[in-house]
């Protein structure tokens, strides 16, 4: 459930929403502390808008001039409550403004639009002048949890937004401008296919862990 | 030697951590008013505000900024100023520091959280409170709390060392206390007991201040011909029960007290960590001298009635004697 990858300095995706805003923050006052150049990408729903975290975290990453940026997947929905109906503004972003701070909203299904805003907020990062709002205006095709049945949203809805489905979008921009050839396009399908297939294959034959692991590493 | 007071050394502490360490650094609320006359004094201007960090009143930014740059690989020390303010970033406490566990112990956070707890300076209910059986059950969390000037420097370097979230309060009517401490380094570990005064009829066992009452009321007690043993815990996670057992078995009598309501205390854990592995060397009921169930009064005579003390120890100690 919750997956980190500490050796892609990935600290986990968090159970409660919000939480990692401040967490997140930690990581960037770590880099800015250190004197790197490290940027962190702090990614959250917007669900987590509305929680003191946001706050907190948004007026420390400011104040302090933290290399981090904020980065808002809206997919207008919060777990089975739709966004604009517990909040009174449509575009997200603006509330940068409440920390003076810089904030965009972008087409969230378009890879090279994200792209150049999220790198023009590392860019700014890097030069120590702070943090950046990035929204990324997307859709939930999917429950908040396996085995959602999703009733609370209308079919049209979800149809309309899956042919807004931001890989093949991708993947026709690669194929016309010649970046990628369909055979090279298909391998790398096929690459990708396999590795998960491993993955979940691995992942199936491990052994579940002992019962004395029950134990381990409350403490490090 | 030299003598030291409470809070000089945990400044030392601090300062000498901060020296041999450079990820160790430090952030919190009105850490830049309090560092002229608390324990961030001086080190400011040693080590520049990018290492002493003021923020704003942000207990979550504060905590969880503390998780972040610790999970980063970094030593923070977080000053949430009293322990009550825990409460505003309950989420980070309960439900964040478990990284290490959640992530299969591929994540180690060491920071420490500083703070201030207890009663008696008639603050009332939200800056009194020491909520020691609480932050018990709170997994992940290491729990610190001196009684001296030496166990304040020692436990507060071993806290800052330590690669796990350690909470580390101060009483504040500690504050004053002061100890011999050695010129070198040292550490007070963390989960060892210390007996602060032998004797043989009954053990008190206690933490923090009660430690102060515990010992006054064991010289009164001595008047009357009763030998009292005080053992100081220091820390709550890891419990040093090896050594409240041995003092059990040998005085048979004990009572164990901390400032916090009696429901859910950690003088409850203690009690039933004896009556289960140390039952038949009991020659009393164990007693727990703790506060009534009730937030902590404001008014100044109500507070004292509050305050499990002095008076309170001898007359448990008297009943099962």
């Amino acid at each position: 459930m919750h997956i980190a990858d500490t050796d892609l300095h990935m600290l986990g995706a968090n159970g409660i929403v919000g939480a990692g805003i401040p967490i997140a923050t930690g990581a960037a006052l770590a880099s800015k502390v250190r004197g790197t150049k490290e940027v962190t990408l702090c990614f959250f729903g917007d669900g987590a808008n509305n929680t003191c975290r946001y706050h907190e975290g948004l007026n420390m990453g400011s104040a302090m001039r933290l290399p981090i940026i904020y980065i808002i997947e809206n997919n207008l929905w919060m777990v089975s409550t739709r966004t604009e109906d517990v909040m009174n503004i449509t575009d997200l972003s603006c509330r940068a403004a409440a920390y003076g701070i810089p904030g965009v909203s972008v087409d969230g299904n378009d890879v090279l639009e994200i792209c150049e805003k999220v790198g023009e907020a590392v860019e700014r990062a890097r030069n120590g002048e702070g943090p950046t709002l990035v929204e990324c205006r997307t859709y939930r095709w999917r429950g908040h949890m396996e085995g959602d049945p999703q009733f609370y949203k209308p079919q049209e809805e979800i149809d309309e937004w899956m042919k807004k489905d931001p890989i093949p979008r991708y993947e026709k921009y690669l194929l016309e401008n010649g970046v990628y050839t369909e055979e090279m396009m298909n391998e790398l399908k096929q690459k990708m296919l396999e590795e998960v297939e491993a993955a979940v294959k691995f992942a199936e034959e491990s052994p579940s862990p002992s019962p004395e692991e029950v134990l381990e590493d409350v403490f490090a | 030697m030299k003598k030291v007071t409470f809070l000089q050394a945990q400044r030392e502490a601090i300062n000498e951590e901060m020296e041999r360490d450079d990820t160790v650094f430090a952030l919190g609320e009105t850490i830049r008013e309090m560092s002229t006359t608390g324990i961030w004094e001086g080190l400011i201007t040693k080590y520049g505000e990018g290492r002493v960090l003021d923020t704003a009143i942000s207990e979550q930014a504060i905590l969880g900024a503390a998780i972040g740059a610790a999970a980063a690989g970094m030593r923070p020390i977080a000053s949430l100023m009293f322990v009550d303010f825990l409460g505003v970033c309950g989420d980070e406490l309960i439900n964040q520091l478990q990284m290490t566990y959640m992530f299969g112990g591929k994540i180690k956070l060491p920071l420490t959280i500083v703070a201030g707890c207890g009663a008696g300076l008639s603050v009332a209910a939200q800056h009194s409170k020491s909520m020691f059986g609480w932050l018990m059950s709170v997994k992940g969390l290491k729990i610190a709390i001196p009684s001296t000037a030496y166990d304040a420097k020692g436990l507060l370097k071993a806290a800052i060392r330590d690669d796990n979230p350690v909470a580390y309060f101060t009483h504040k009517l500690s504050a004053d206390q002061t100890s011999e401490i050695p010129e070198e380094d040292y550490i007070v570990p963390l989960g060892k007991a210390d007996v602060k005064r032998e004797g043989s009829d009954v053990t008190i066992v206690s933490i923090a201040y009660s430690v102060t009452r515990a010992l006054n009321a064991a010289e009164k007690l001595q008047e009357q011909g009763i030998s009292v043993e005080v053992v100081d815990l220091r820390s709550l996670v890891p419990l040093d029960k090896e050594t409240v057992l041995e003092s059990v078995k040998k005085t048979g009598r004990l009572i164990v007290t901390t400032e916090e309501p009696v429901t859910g205390s950690a003088a409850g854990e203690i009690a039933a960590i004896v009556a289960s592995e140390a039952f038949d060397y009991l020659d009393a009921p164990i007693k727990r001298v703790c506060a009534p169930d009730t937030p902590i009064p404001f008014s100044v005579g109500l507070e004292k009635t509050w305050l499990p003390d002095e008076e309170d120890l001898i007359k448990a100690v008297t009943e099962i004697v």
